[in-house]
């Protein structure tokens, strides 16, 4: 009998191609998804060195971080030019790249297009027990449905175009498990920001992290990608959510998954794939639910979270005088002095979107909150970006839209917009966002932006009141 | 890739944790389709304030970086490896690095070192007036005053990095166990080819 194998270990050993003497493998990548801004410069790598795409069936392009938000078509349905030259000139560049290297692109004005990591599960194209690679750190959000899914950068897009392999050596395995049961206005961005908050921007570092627990189990498909797509934000390689009744009834009849015999026999081979019972991780950290409150950041690393019921910290209670000078930075950028309590802080932006928190269940969520209110005076720019044109039209046919608008918040196209300061969304220098998203950082919104990492409906109470606030408040 | 064997000179003293990409190039920049020019991007927050050491005459042109704890975690963008080289960048010592930038930085010859906190401390303060040398032949960092730090490096990276390998070249050789592969998956797990949406 084999030994004991946890999730990770199971994925990876039925994808190694070749081991070498010091341990690292050429590992088999099944799917490839190619966004614009990560890609131009691997396929002028191919073009240089005369290589083709060894494996055209098993990439996907589609734009998301360049694209404007704003309508795409005119009236008489023409095509609305770029504004930016060089967003345009990238863009052009993916559109051009993906049929010439034989690749499927999901066109700008397709309604399947979308951000890449809410594309690929809902088309079915990303799939339990397989590799997924996407240049993009983000791309362990696929991790939510079982597949191992990393962030690549450029050089490796363009080994896996020319090879369908990565050279990598084995991360080690750590497990993270959530018990208990969330108390209400608590949702899985909350949980995933306490992670973080636990465990550190570092502290997952050379792991592959699975999410194990109650509470985890007890999530719907949307709230599993939310939590791993924030893996990297704790350091890990990939998070991992082991696959069950829950994402199978999501993938089934998805138009890329496996269909009538082929879908039976991936079922079958999805369910040997949980950790075995005596299998032993690396690390192991366990979190109860109860310690889980809507949560929120203060400063500019996804590890300073507090609960919204928290102040402002004061940089000298820290133990170590590096982490005190950092929070002294954080907290200069921010505008903000220790004491205050989080719920004082006004906010003049709200951003509802990104790969963390644009699916339709978040944007129910968040119109769940915001139905029959009006935002803020005091709030200046409000917008909902959708994942895909799927999930727009499906929110469309809910009528959350229309709660959004009446609300005075804008209603966008698809794409990755405000969660980084790349294309016209931008939060402007010196003003607050409570935003959906997933990264804080310095100028991560825009140069001078200020970022509070919230859930979608803390971001829809924030829109009401103009200020950082408690959920719970909104909640019958 | 550039075979890279030494790196020798002046060091930026930054220090700072948990520099993210983002620091290193901001997302204007990731506008571009090539891989050269963006060291006038590189660091651009940092070198808004007065002081930077960036800009200080005293480490004008230095080959080599040091920086605190969880350096170049945040996004995947290989832009920050191409942003520190085209600024004349061809090491950076650290406590740690995010796994993704130590990747992309290997992928492009530059050096990433990990040492602990005590030797960062130490190279800290030499750097402010002395040259520091890298061999990674004989994986360690020393100082014209006898410090002598060793460091770990992954054996088949310090290959590729001593020869220029050409990576792809080099998994291109391995087409054959690649298709055996692809077909031993196409017989057993013939649901795992994607259907064309
Ligand atoms: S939404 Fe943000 S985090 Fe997600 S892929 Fe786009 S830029 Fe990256």
């Amino acid at each position: 009998m084999s030994a004991p194998q946890t999730l990770y270990e199971k994925i990876w050993n039925a994808h190694v191609v070749e081991q070498r003497d010091d341990g690292t493998c050429l590992i088999f990548i099944d799917r490839h998804l190619v966004h614009e801004v990560t890609s131009p410069q691997a396929f002028e790598g191919l073009r240089v060195a005369g290589r083709q795409v060894r494996r055209p069936d098993l990439t996907l392009a589609v734009p998301d971080h360049n694209l404007p938000t704003t309508a795409r078509l005119d009236a008489n349905g023409n095509n609305i030019p770029i504004a930016d030259p060089e967003s345009a000139q990238q863009l052009e560049a993916l559109e051009r790249n993906a049929p010439e290297f034989g690749i499927s692109y999901i066109d700008a004005t397709d309604v399947k297009q979308g951000i890449v990591h809410v594309v690929g599960p809902e088309q079915g194209f990303s799939l339990p027990g397989t590799t997924i690679v996407c240049g993009d750190s983000h791309t362990a959000c696929h991790g939510g449905l079982g597949a191992l899914a990393f962030g690549i950068g450029t050089s490796e897009v363009e080994h896996v175009l020319a090879t369908q392999t990565l050279q990598l050596s084995r991360s080690k395995s750590m497990e993270v498990r959530v018990e208990g049961e969330l108390g209400p206005g608590v949702s899985a961005k909350d949980v995933v920001l306490h992670i973080t908050g636990v465990l550190g921007a570092s502290g997952g570092t050379g792991h592959v992290i699975e999410y194990t627990g109650a509470v985890i189990r007890a999530l719907s498909i949307e709230g599993r990608l939310t939590i791993s797509n924030m893996a990297i934000e704790h350091g890990a390689r990939a998070g991992l959510v082991a696959p069950d009744d829950v994402t199978y009834a999501y993938l089934k009849g998805r138009p890329m998954a496996p269909k009538g015999g082929d879908w039976d026999a991936a079922v079958a081979y999805w369910r040997s794939l949980a950790t075995d019972i005596d299998a032993v991780y690396d690390k192991v950290v366990t979190i109860s639910a109860a310690d889980i409150a809507p949560s929120v950041t203060w400063g500019t690393s996804p590890e300073d979270v507090l609960p919204i019921t928290g102040v402002v910290p004061d940089p000298s209670t820290f133990a170590d005088p590096s982490k005190q000078a950092a929070a002294q930075k954080s907290l200069d950028y921010m505008g903000l002095t220790p004491g205050m309590p989080m719920t004082d802080i006004s906010v003049e932006n709200i951003f509802i979107g990104s790969c963390t928190n644009s699916r339709i269940e978040d944007l129910r969520a968040a119109a769940a909150v915001l139905k029959g209110r009006k935002k803020a005076d005091n709030v200046k720019w409000a917008i909902v970006v959708p994942g895909s044109g799927l999930v727009k039209q499906q929110a469309e046919a809910e009528g959350l839209d229309r709660i959004f608008i009446d609300a005075g918040l804008e209603w966008r196209e698809p794409g990755c917009s405000a969660c980084l300061g790349m294309n016209p969304d931008k939060v402007p220098a010196g003003e607050r966002c409570a935003s959906t998203s997933n990264r804080n950082f310095v100028g991560r919104q825009g140069p001078g932006a200020r970022t509070h990492l919230v859930s979608p409906a803390m971001a829809a109470a924030a829109a009401i009141t103009g200020r950082l606030t408690d959920v719970r408040a909104f909640m019958d | 890739m550039q075979p890279i064997s030494s790196v020798k000179g002046k060091a930026y003293p930054l220090g700072l944790k948990n520099v993210d990409t983002d620091i290193i190039i901001p997302a204007a920049w990731l506008k571009t389709i090539s891989r050269s020019g963006l060291g006038k991007g590189a660091f651009q927050t940092l070198r808004g304030v007065a002081g930077n050491v960036f800009d200080d005459p005293a480490y004008a042109g230095a080959p080599i970086l040091i920086a605190g704890d969880n350096f170049g975690c945040g996004s995947s963008r290989e832009h920050a490896a191409w942003a520190m080289a085209d600024l004349g960048i061809s090491a950076v010592i650290a406590p740690s690095f995010s796994d993704i930038f130590s990747g992309n930085a290997f992928k492009n010859g530059l050096l990433a070192i990990v040492l602990p906190q005590e030797a960062i401390d130490r190279l800290m303060d030499v750097a402010k007036t002395d040259e520091i040398h890298i061999d990674l032949e004989t994986q360690t960092v020393t100082t014209p005053f006898q410090d002598r730090f060793a460091f770990e490096i992954d054996p088949f990276r310090k290959h590729c990095l001593i020869n220029g390998v050409d990576e792809i070249g080099l998994t291109l050789k391995s087409s054959d166990a690649i298709s055996a592969y692809e077909n031993k998956i196409s017989a057993s797990q013939s649901w795992l080819s994607p259907n064309q949406a």
